[in-house]
């Protein structure tokens, strides 16, 4: 890097470049809706961006195009236009404020979004395809699905070699090839092997800078905020997945946080309570539900989101350019599978987030509109008490919807949280003769 | 003699209780919150002052509890209603385990270690189904003053199945009971039991664990104590100041931080 590392240059860089990306990203979105090119609708749990990036296929994600609109306050309003249209106030509130994007001719806060012309999804959560389902029904749009084979035992990764994941591999190989096919009649355009190597190439590199990055808010004090910042990490990192944009974005990002951590720079806020976060944010009340915590001096190191909204890659699979297809679906296998398994296994995910962060506390965060993620967590909850002890919160709310989020009871249980907290470590201090 | 207090702004109701450095009660009061919080908690404080006969100038440290915590304009921290009925109930209770708080829109459950730590608390969300708020519900319906709900619950002998779990609705299924021509105190005991299961819900998400604590105003109400002590099949501790927990345990914080001569580690 050619350019001096002084705080002033390097600190808050990522944000405000992923911030810069995002309005790239929406406006290109914005230019094809009205010059009609065709346009892939994916999801963050296998987005196949990698293939779709070769065929130079602009991407709506419609999980972060609807998560934008709570974030951005307008989500009731849209959650309402889908109700009145007739669907219940109990599903999954993306497909909703999708669904009411669509209606209203893709007009979305950050502009208008292009009709698709594809859609791309895995099983990894089982809304996705009844959503795919939704654009074939409006538009005819032709839907891939993408079967992964779970992990046999929960939260049991296989591994190249064993003779299941080897027939997992050939499976799932043969769907992607099938997904080029399809790519290339919906574009007109024929597949490029050495395109595909190079945007593999650059998942590679975003890839392994994304393991970094969790990896360095092992730092006291920690250094981004797994909650606010990593929601505009996560963003960039599925978006701009396979792309030299991105792949430059976390090479940058990860040099920042090395940059914090060399220096000591940690969050905003001084680091009393080392937390992280299980499930899916609040984004109606997306920075209010972060200051609830930080506050008190509590801040969110990781979270079981970065994990699984990011399709896994946490888990720093880098695909073999030698073998590419063979090696895509190798790496969507691994890596969706560590996915579902960050989602249904979110305890497993905890223990190891406790010991290698050294963690206070653990807050979870189930919401209405999402039983998938929701599902299991009290239990989950409830095994990591019996393991480790930890302290932990269980605050229930919306990702999507207001109507269910209640800042003041949300506040009484974060408050008593902190309490505990605070009386724990008084005893701890105490028996210490601290 | 220094002297600490504990101010509970709750949904309904308003305590406020005054206790000695040896931490016996002082001085006491319980007022009606309505709609100007401020006062309501000025009033309860002044009449606990009154009845002790200390002045204010002599209370070294007053706590703010419950929903209505930060409007304690003259409190000196904040703590939470759920670390104070902890907090409270280890204080008069000392083998206390396991708190159960009904009130007038929450019911809460905590389970308590053996050295008076906050382990896990659960509360209901989002619905008042299963607090006092559901028993005035009934009351409302049933036209008897919510005083004699627990007394007249325990002469019935067949209670009724109530199926909601929502307090609005609960009006109307007590009403279509009556028109089934069902005895008033066979409904009332059935409400009464419908709400211990919900919380003996609540309490199993905690754990439940020997000693059990009832607080909060519904504490008082002899049928709800009968009706969790059948559900649980166990004995509740019980007294007369368990309606005044939330500020007892407050107060207890505030002598804590007179002893401590610090800002307190768990204010707010």
């Amino acid at each position: 890097m050619s350019t001096e590392q002084t705080s002033e240059n390097l600190v808050g860089r990522g944000n405000k470049e992923g911030a810069a990306l995002f309005r790239e990203w929406f406006s290109e979105l914005h230019e094809t809706a009205h010059q009609g090119g065709p346009a892939a609708y994916v999801f963050v749990m296998g987005s196949m961006n990698e293939v779709l990036k070769t065929f130079d296929l602009p991407v709506v994600f419609p999980e972060i195009s609807s998560l934008q609109t709570a974030v951005r306050h307008s989500a009731h309003e849209l959650l309402e236009v889908a109700e009145d249209y007739g669907y219940s106030p109990d599903i999954c509130g993306y497909v909703k404020a999708d669904v009411a994007v669509q209606i209203r001719g893709g007009k979305h806060p950050m502009g208008d979004l292009p009709k698709p012309a594809l859609s791309v999804l895995t099983n990894a959560c089982n809304t996705y395809i009844k959503w795919a389902e939704i654009w074939e029904r409006m538009y005819g749009t032709p839907m891939v699905t993408i079967d992964i084979p779970g992990t046999r035992e929960g939260g049991g990764q296989t591994w190249s070699g064993n003779s299941d994941f080897e027939a997992d591999r050939k499976y799932v190989e043969v769907q992607i090839r099938e997904l080029i096919e399809t790519c290339e009649e919906v574009t007109g355009t024929k597949f490029d092997i050495d395109k595909f190597r190079e945007t593999l190439g650059h998942a590679n590199t975003m890839t392994r800078s994304w393991k970094r990055l969790l990896e360095l808010n092992a730092a006291r004090p920690s250094v981004f905020n797994a909650l606010t910042d990593g929601t505009v990490y996560l963003g960039v990192a599925n978006g701009f997945r396979g792309t030299e944009a991105g792949a430059r974005y976390f090479e940058r990002l990860v040099e920042e946080m090395e940059y914090k951590v060399a220096n000591g720079i940690g969050q905003s806020i001084e680091e009393k309570y080392r937390l992280i976060f299980v499930g899916v944010p609040c984004y109606p009340i997306f920075r209010r539900f972060n200051e609830l915590f930080t506050e008190w001096g509590g801040t969110f190191v990781s979270s079981t989101y970065l994990w699984f909204a990011s399709g896994g890659f946490n888990r720093g699979f880098e695909y073999d350019l030698d073998d590419p297809i063979a090696s895509m679906a190798e790496g969507s296998l691994i890596s969706v599978r560590d996915g579902m398994d960050s989602m249904f296994h979110q305890d497993r995910v905890a223990m190891d987030m406790i010991d290698e962060l050294g963690v206070d506390g653990v807050v979870y965060h189930p919401i209405k509109s999402c039983r998938t993620v929701s599902t299991g967590l009290a239990d989950g909850r409830r095994h990591l008490t019996e393991e480790t002890g930890i302290s932990s919160l269980f605050i229930e709310s919306d990702m999507m919807d207001r109507r269910v989020v209640s800042e003041a009871q949300m506040k009484n249980r974060i408050d008593a949280f902190f309490e505990g907290l605070a009386s724990r470590r008084k005893l701890a201090l105490a028996g210490q003769g601290g | 003699m220094a002297y600490g207090a504990g101010v509970d702004v709750g949904s309904t109701q308003t305590k406020a209780i005054i206790l000695d450095e040896d931490a016996n009660i002082v001085g006491r009061a319980l007022t009606d919150t309505g709609a100007n919080v401020i006062e309501a908690a000025e009033n309860a404080y002044r009449v606990a002052l009154e009845q002790s006969g200390i002045s204010a100038d002599e209370v070294e440290y007053v706590i703010g509890t419950g929903y209505g915590r930060y409007r304690v304009t003259f409190g000196d921290a904040q703590v939470t209603e759920i670390s104070c009925h902890g907090r409270g109930a280890v204080h008069l209770f000392p083998n206390t385990r396991t708190v159960v708080d009904m009130g007038g829109q929450d019911t809460k459950a905590i389970s308590v270690s053996p050295d008076g730590e906050i382990v896990d608390f659960c509360m209901n969300d989002k619905c008042a189904a299963g607090t006092g708020r559901f028993l005035g519900a009934a009351a409302a319906a049933l036209d008897i003053p919510l005083d004699d709900l627990g007394p007249v619950s325990l002469t019935g002998t067949k209670p009724i199945k109530i199926s909601t779990t929502c307090t609005v609705f609960a009006e109307s299924e007590v009403l279509a009971w009556i028109g089934k021509g069902k005895k008033i105190e066979d409904i009332l005991w059935g409400v009464h039991q419908s709400i211990a299961t919900r919380s003996v819900g609540l309490m199993r998400r905690v754990g439940i664990e020997d000693e059990i604590t009832f607080t909060g105003g519904v504490s008082r109400n002899a049928g709800m104590v009968k009706a969790l002590e059948e559900r649980l099949g166990h004995k509740l501790n019980i007294s007369d100041d368990c309606h005044y927990m939330g500020a007892v345990g407050a107060a207890m914080f505030a002598l804590d931080n007179i002893k401590a001569g610090r800002v307190p580690v768990a204010g707010g």
